[in-house]
């Protein structure tokens, strides 16, 4: 007898059941976990306390990157520039001390290695296809770029993954989200996801895990898959999925942590069964045409507030439900926009091109290709590029992209999450508007009272230029 | 984890929607290592604004808080069941919640309660003026006017609530089972299995 056709959740999901109970619960095998200083210091505290080990040490990776300042580390000597905020430095110093009390690896902040832990698992080969993959941190969704069951954890769930190597669970609900068709000139994953975004809507994905499929997410570089699947967690998904292919193969192939010889072939045999097989049934579905994106933008503090960059500011009658309405006039008091204004007529102070979505080699050239022989606009006061990991900003330099922003009048910085989340010295200020390639735009997240527009890394290049929010489509034809 | 059966008090009248765990607690007050006195930044843009509900003499310290759709959206820091804890919510009511923050809620003892928007309606009006009581066991929320609104929980989660039960000692008396998985994964997908030896490999 054919067994019952699965989704390629279903398939991940089955291969990790250590047991099911009576009421569907099930204690869940967590094949790699990511550490970062931010949610790992009470779950230690509270293993040393019960003096409890950790279970596997040899799947689990502490790197820093919420907290470093991204100047220079460094001094001319060589010697560590201390971190001047107290909690900053106390935070980091926990997981220099944390991780090899425990027996776990940490890439500290003087190695090459180092950066975002969304950037690091992937380039290092440690996040694999196949694999359940957890962090204490919500953008752990990118990692199902690879095909991976990928998923943000609280920290007392670092805890008990720390002590048990698992997590019980209850299966999630699924969902398809199809992209079918070409993507225009000048859209990119991030414009694919944020228009996603706009149509589920902020909850849309609860319960859910999203799978992306189609000829649209298909085509995408698996660099621009892990910008899609990164932001499933703002459609409420705490987990996306995009099947493994051959480009996923070649991506991994040779990486440190990556399977090896025999290894490798028992790998890539089980990785190309994980698809959805044909009559398996989502929970849900949507069909999105790709002829229906286009370089996009966020006007409002949710990453569901979404307009096309040729689009204007909407008016809060323009909602059906009363409680959107309400949340819509909030959000435009706070981001001191008008209803009917042109968003390419919206002036910006500051450009952020970084963060676990948008930090990659692809995100920086792409960027690099816009601003090559422009500068930024007088008014915007400051723009910066923040490499997602050491490797990629060394990779930047080689092919002199860091010499196109520096002349392009941006700064050029060490790895880490920066202007993301407000947390390290990188901010913007109070009623500035950023241009930003990060994945939130929530009230305050860039720091208090900052206006954030998400957009992709080519449309923050052009809105430098422009000194406004800018199709990116327009200036490529000048 | 402390058992917990009842939440019952005044209920802060919040009812937003999309209340992302930034608004709950700003990352700036995320810096610290241990979980303590979270409460000063919690809301801390909302309650900048001195007629806020939370510091109102009506509402300080109350113990639930009803919300709007997708409480607890976007980051998944625990710092955000930390910080209401510390205000003294053990309890929050809203249509839906996001998956990571009913989680960390559930770890910390805080109840989440979800009810169609007809009940919160409801329940935003009587909190003006009265209590509002929560009871695990019956699973119904109830006002001094004879509404009563039962709700659904998972029932290992409720089971859990309602003896306190340390989630973590539960697992690690399950490690025969944890270690008859990893002992058939380790010949089913060797690959998953060991990265002692690339992490080897990888420091030499």
């Amino acid at each position: 007898m054919a067994s019952k056709p699965r989704t390629l959740y279903e398939k991940i999901w089955d291969a990790h059941v250590v047991e099911r109970r009576d009421d569907g619960t099930c204690l869940i095998y967590i094949d790699r976990h990511l550490v970062h200083e931010v949610t790992s210091p009470q779950a230690f505290e509270a293993l040393r306390l019960a003096g409890r080990p950790v279970r596997r040490p040899d799947l689990t990776l502490a790197v820093p990157d919420h907290n470093l300042p991204t100047t220079a580390r460094r001094d001319a000597s060589g010697q560590p520039i201390p971190i001047t905020d107290p909690e900053s430095a106390q935070q980091l110093a926990a997981l220099e001390r944390n991780a090899p009390e425990f027996g776990i690896r940490l890439i500290g902040d003087a190695d090459i290695e180092q950066g975002i832990v969304h950037v690091v698992g992937p380039e290092q080969g440690f996040s694999l296809p196949g694999a359940t993959i957890v962090c204490g941190d919500s953008h752990t969704a990118c990692h199902g770029g690879l095909g991976a069951l990928a998923f943000g954890i609280g920290t007392s769930e670092v805890e008990h993954v720390l002590a048990t190597q698992t997590l019980l669970l209850k299966p999630a609900k699924t969902m398809e989200v199809r992209v079918e068709g070409e993507l225009g000139p000048g859209v990119t994953a991030k414009d694919v996801v944020l228009h996603i975004g706009g149509v589920l809507r902020a909850s849309g994905g609860t319960g859910y895990v999203i799978e992306y499929t189609g000829s649209a997410i298909r085509n995408l570089s698996i660099e621009g898959r892990l910008t899609v699947s990164n932001m499933a967690i703002e459609h409420g998904a705490r987990a996306g999925l995009i099947a493994p292919d051959d480009k996923t193969l070649a991506y991994v192939q040779g990486r440190p942590y990556a399977p090896k010889g025999a290894e490798w072939d028992g790998a890539v045999a089980w990785w190309k069964s994980l698809t959805t097989d044909p009559g398996a049934a989502y929970d849900k579905v949507v069909v999105i045409d790709a002829a229906d994106i286009v370089p996009s933008v966020t006007w409002g503090t949710s990453p569901e507030d979404v307009v096309p960059i040729t689009g204007t500011v909407p008016a809060p009658a323009d909602f059906a439900d009363p409680s959107k309405q309400d949340a819509a006039q909030k959000s435009l008091d706070y981001m001191g926009l008008e209803p009917g204004q042109k968003l390419t007529e919206v002036e910006i102070q500051n450009v952020f091109i970084g963060s676990c979505t948008n930090s990659r080699i692809e995100d920086l050239r792409a960027a690099a290709k816009v601003l090559k022989g422009r500068t930024k606009a007088p008014n915007v006061r400051w723009a910066v590029v923040v490499p997602g990991s050491g490797l990629v900003k060394r990779q930047a330099e080689q092919e002199g992209l860091d010499r196109i922003f520096l002349d392009a009048g941006f700064e050029w910085r060490e790895p880490g999450c920066s202007a993301c989340l407000g947390m390290n010295p990188d901010k913007v200020p109070p009623g500035e508007r950023c241009a930003s390639t990060s994945n939130r735009n929530f009230v305050g997240r860039q720091g208090p009272g900052s206006r954030t527009h998400l957009v992709s890394p080519a449309t923050a290049a052009a809105s430098a230029v422009a000194g406004k929010l800018a199709d990116v489509r327009a200036l490529a034809a000048n | 984890m402390e058992a917990v059966s009842e939440v019952s008090g005044r209920a802060i009248p919040f009812g937003r929607k999309n209340v992302d765990t930034d608004v709950i607690i700003p990352a700036k007050w995320l810096k610290t290592i241990t979980r303590e006195g979270m409460g000063r930044g919690a809301f801390e843009t909302l309650r900048s604004d001195p007629d806020n509900l939370f510091d109102s003499p009506e509402f300080k310290g109350s113990p639930i808080l009803i919300a709007g759709d997708n409480f607890g959206c976007g980051s998944s820091r625990e710092h955000a069941a930390w910080a209401l804890l510390d205000l003294g919510i053990t309890a929050v009511i809203a249509p839906s919640f996001s998956d990571i923050f009913s989680g960390n809620a559930f770890k910390n003892g805080i109840l989440t309660v979800v009810l169609p928007q007809a009940a919160i309606d409801r329940l935003m009006e009587v909190a003006q003026t009265d209590p509002v009581t929560i009871d695990l066991e019956s699973q119904t929320v109830t006002t001094p006017f004879q509404d009563r609104f039962p709700f659904e929980i998972d029932a290992f989660r409720k089971h859990c609530l309602l003896n306190g039960l340390d989630e973590i000692g539960l697992t690690m008396a399950r490690d025969g089972a944890i270690s008859t998985y990893e002992n058939s994964a380790r010949a089913a997908m060797p690959w998953l299995a060991a990265t002692e030896q690339q992490m080897g490999d990888k420091a030499a």
